[in-house]
């Protein structure tokens, strides 16, 4: 019985674990830090559980709707409505469940890393309980199946990501990166509102799939997925709207920005369901697709020419995560231009939509590790400048293995997991178009190079005098970065495992907007 | 014309808003731009849920059970109090910088580079 409800209720668990964790967070603060903490590390541990149980029963039932408020949560169209669903409902597919669980495994991971990382700063209670917040707006957003309670959840999405941002004052400097991302998304926001607003009014329903089975196409609806696109991909750190990131990313706490990295992939995700699901065949898809494909090879290209020049760790990987975001987007983009075309989609569209999608969970999980490391340098060194670390080799070892683990990972060596992605997208675009592919390349072996530089300024050359009481880092940011790492080896070695049982069902669900409006509105 | 004047007042606040902060060099009035482009998008969204002789959804006031949905009104109120929330984290953060550098103005605010 117990077990019953708790099976049924798995959507609205997701979101209310951790926002009950986050608000009882700074009560139990207030009695000790060891219990916050115990407390904290176990709300986390719950999500990832119910991530866990959720993507189970997605993955072997299909799409899970969750009405809120409804006698039964299946109950999406109650029979006194006149037919179109009125209650907020949660329609979580393969593809909402895959970012679920990637945001809540990067969770665990950060919250751990944060007991060591976190412990010598003031105003902890606040940190963890935005830290969870952060997680509820990213889970929020991939699990809605309603336009305006996406734009709530990415409004706390922004709002938790700023204040973190901002967390660490830093002499003022973080507080003007917390204030530059906190203005942006705001606006972005905004426009997304607007945007909700014109559908609004054109289609009488905020559910996606109702406003997808109605979708005309009118001018109105073109001006809604301009504002959509702007602002979503703004959030999402695609150049040539990527401005904030390396300020942002840079200014965090280490611990904070590897959650970033997810937050901004949430807005990824958020314009991946736009294109496809509300929108979908009606779109002019080749057009889009194409305009996609080159904000994708623009970020690629542009965030890796820009990285390589940095003197700042964590700027420099902040601009590899804009390249990196590119990968995402010319995968998923090859995808949306031959949407109409089934033989292209089955020769090569599929794959290079799987590629993209695999890329975001991979990228989640080298791209944090890697932003755990700079963490872990600036820790023990107190500096992220390029020009004054070195020989740090010598005395951390461990945050060394995992330095180079996710280096390799990010340029696409195997046997770990970017590489898997990486020859996904290679092949498929290679027989959409040849440059794209070799434009995507070539970006990879920048982006090596350009590890190999940071690699050696960091670790190799003699003991530097400054650093010689250098130790290695406590534990807890070990097991962190430990758990990360040992996922992106899993996710190189096993790739084909977890492309079937992951990936194929969430390309597919993408691409199967049908079946999302029929798991919302019933019928075939 | 008279029926689209709110969409256009609508669009007109939201355009005015960017233009504030794009051209305004004080952090203060580049928020106070932010808020215009709120209202802008909270009057667009009223205007739109506006019914000419609609009943308003209370139950005694509506003898023959016709009312009006109020979801655009219920939108409108939940992005009024998440603007609260936004412009309040923004001043705390205006605050903050002006406490430690000394000044609000964007073009001296610029330490991030590169």
């Amino acid at each position: 019985m117990m077990q019953e409800l708790l099976l049924q209720n798995l959507p609205a668990l997701l979101l209310a674990v951790p926002m009950l964790g986050a608000f009882a967070t700074p009560l139990i603060g207030k009695a000790s830090g060891g219990a916050r903490n115990l407390w904290a590390v176990a709300i986390m541990l719950a999500t990832l559980a119910v991530a866990v149980l959720l993507t189970a029963q997605v993955l072997s039932t299909g799409t899970v709707v969750y009405t809120f408020g409804a006698e039964t949560p299946d109950l999406t169209v109650p029979a006194d409505s006149g037919g179109i669903p009125i209650r907020i409902i949660f329609t979580v597919d393969a593809m909402g469940a895959f970012m679920a669980l990637a945001a809540s495994f990067v969770g665990l991971g950060v919250m751990l890393y944060s007991f060591a990382s976190a412990s010598r700063s003031t105003g902890q209670n606040g940190y963890y309980a935005l830290l969870l917040l952060l997680v509820v707006g990213i889970l929020g957003m991939v699990c809605t199946g309603d336009m305006f309670n996406f734009f709530v959840f990415l409004e706390i999405n922004s709002l938790a990501g700023a204040a973190l941002v901002a967390s660490r004052v830093d002499k003022g400097v973080a507080v003007e990166a917390g204030l530059k991302y906190a203005v942006l998304s705001t606006l972005g926001g905004l426009l997304v509102l607007f945007a909700i607003a014109l559908l609004y009014g054109q289609y009488g329903a905020l559910n996606i799939a109702v406003i997808a089975s109605r979708m005309l196409f009118t001018p109105l609806d073109q001006i809604a997925l301009v504002m959509l696109l702007v602002a979503l991909a703004m959030k999402a750190g695609a150049v040539p709207m990527h401005f904030w990131t390396p300020d942002a990313y840079s200014m965090a706490p280490s611990s904070i920005t590897a959650l970033l990295v997810v937050a901004s992939q949430a807005s990824l995700y958020g314009v991946f369901r736009v294109v496809f699901t509300l929108y979908g065949l009606t779109l002019e898809y080749a057009t889009i697709g194409w305009i996609i494909i080159i904000l994708g090879v623009l970020s690629m290209f542009v965030g890796v020419t820009m990285a390589i020049p940095q003197k700042d760790v964590k700027r420099l990987m902040a601009y590899h995560a804009v390249s990196q975001t590119g990968y995402m987007l010319l995968g998923v983009g090859v995808g949306l231009a031959v949407l109409g075309n089934q033989q292209l989609l089955d020769t090569y569209g599929v794959i290079a939509m799987e590629g993209g999608i695999f890329h975001i969970i991979n990228h989640a999980m080298y791209k944090g590790l890697l932003f755990l490391t700079a963490g872990a340098i600036f820790y023990r060194t107190g500096t992220r400048n390029l020009n004054q670390l070195g020989g740090l080799g010598h005395s951390m070892k461990w945050t060394m293995v995992f330095f180079i683990i996710g280096a390799l990972a990010i340029a696409g060596i195997p046997p770990f997991n970017g590489f898997a992605s990486k020859l996904m997208i290679y092949e498929s675009v290679f027989l959409f178009n040849p440059l794209l592919a070799i434009i995507a390349m070539v970006v990879s072996i920048l982006t090596l190079a350009s590890f190999v530089k940071v690699f050696h300024s960091i670790f190799m050359g003699p003991r530097l005098p400054e650093y010689a009481d250098v130790r290695e880092v406590p534990a807890p940011m070990i097991i962190g970065m430990a758990l990360l790492s040992l996922l992106v080896i899993l996710f190189g070695v096993f790739p084909q495992e977890v492309v079937d049982l992951l990936i194929t069902p969430a390309a597919g669900a993408l691409i199967d907007q049908g079946g999302y409006i029929a798991s919302v509105l019933g019928g075939a | 014309m008279f029926f689209n004047l709110p969409f256009i007042v609508a669009a007109l606040l939201v355009i005015l808003g960017i233009i504030t902060m794009l051209i305004k060099r004080n952090l203060i009035k580049m928020i106070m731009g932010l808020a215009l482009v709120e209202a802008g998008v909270n009057l667009l969204l009223v205007s739109i849920g506006y019914r000419a002789g609609g009943i308003a959804p209370i139950f005694t006031s509506a003898p023959d059970g016709v009312m009006v949905m109020p979801t655009v009104q219920a939108m409108t109120l939940t992005n009024i109090v998440i603007g609260i929330a936004t412009t309040a984290l923004l001043l705390s953060f205006v605050m903050v910088i002006y406490r430690m550098y000394g000044t609000a103005n964007a073009e001296k605010v610029r330490k991030l580079r590169g």
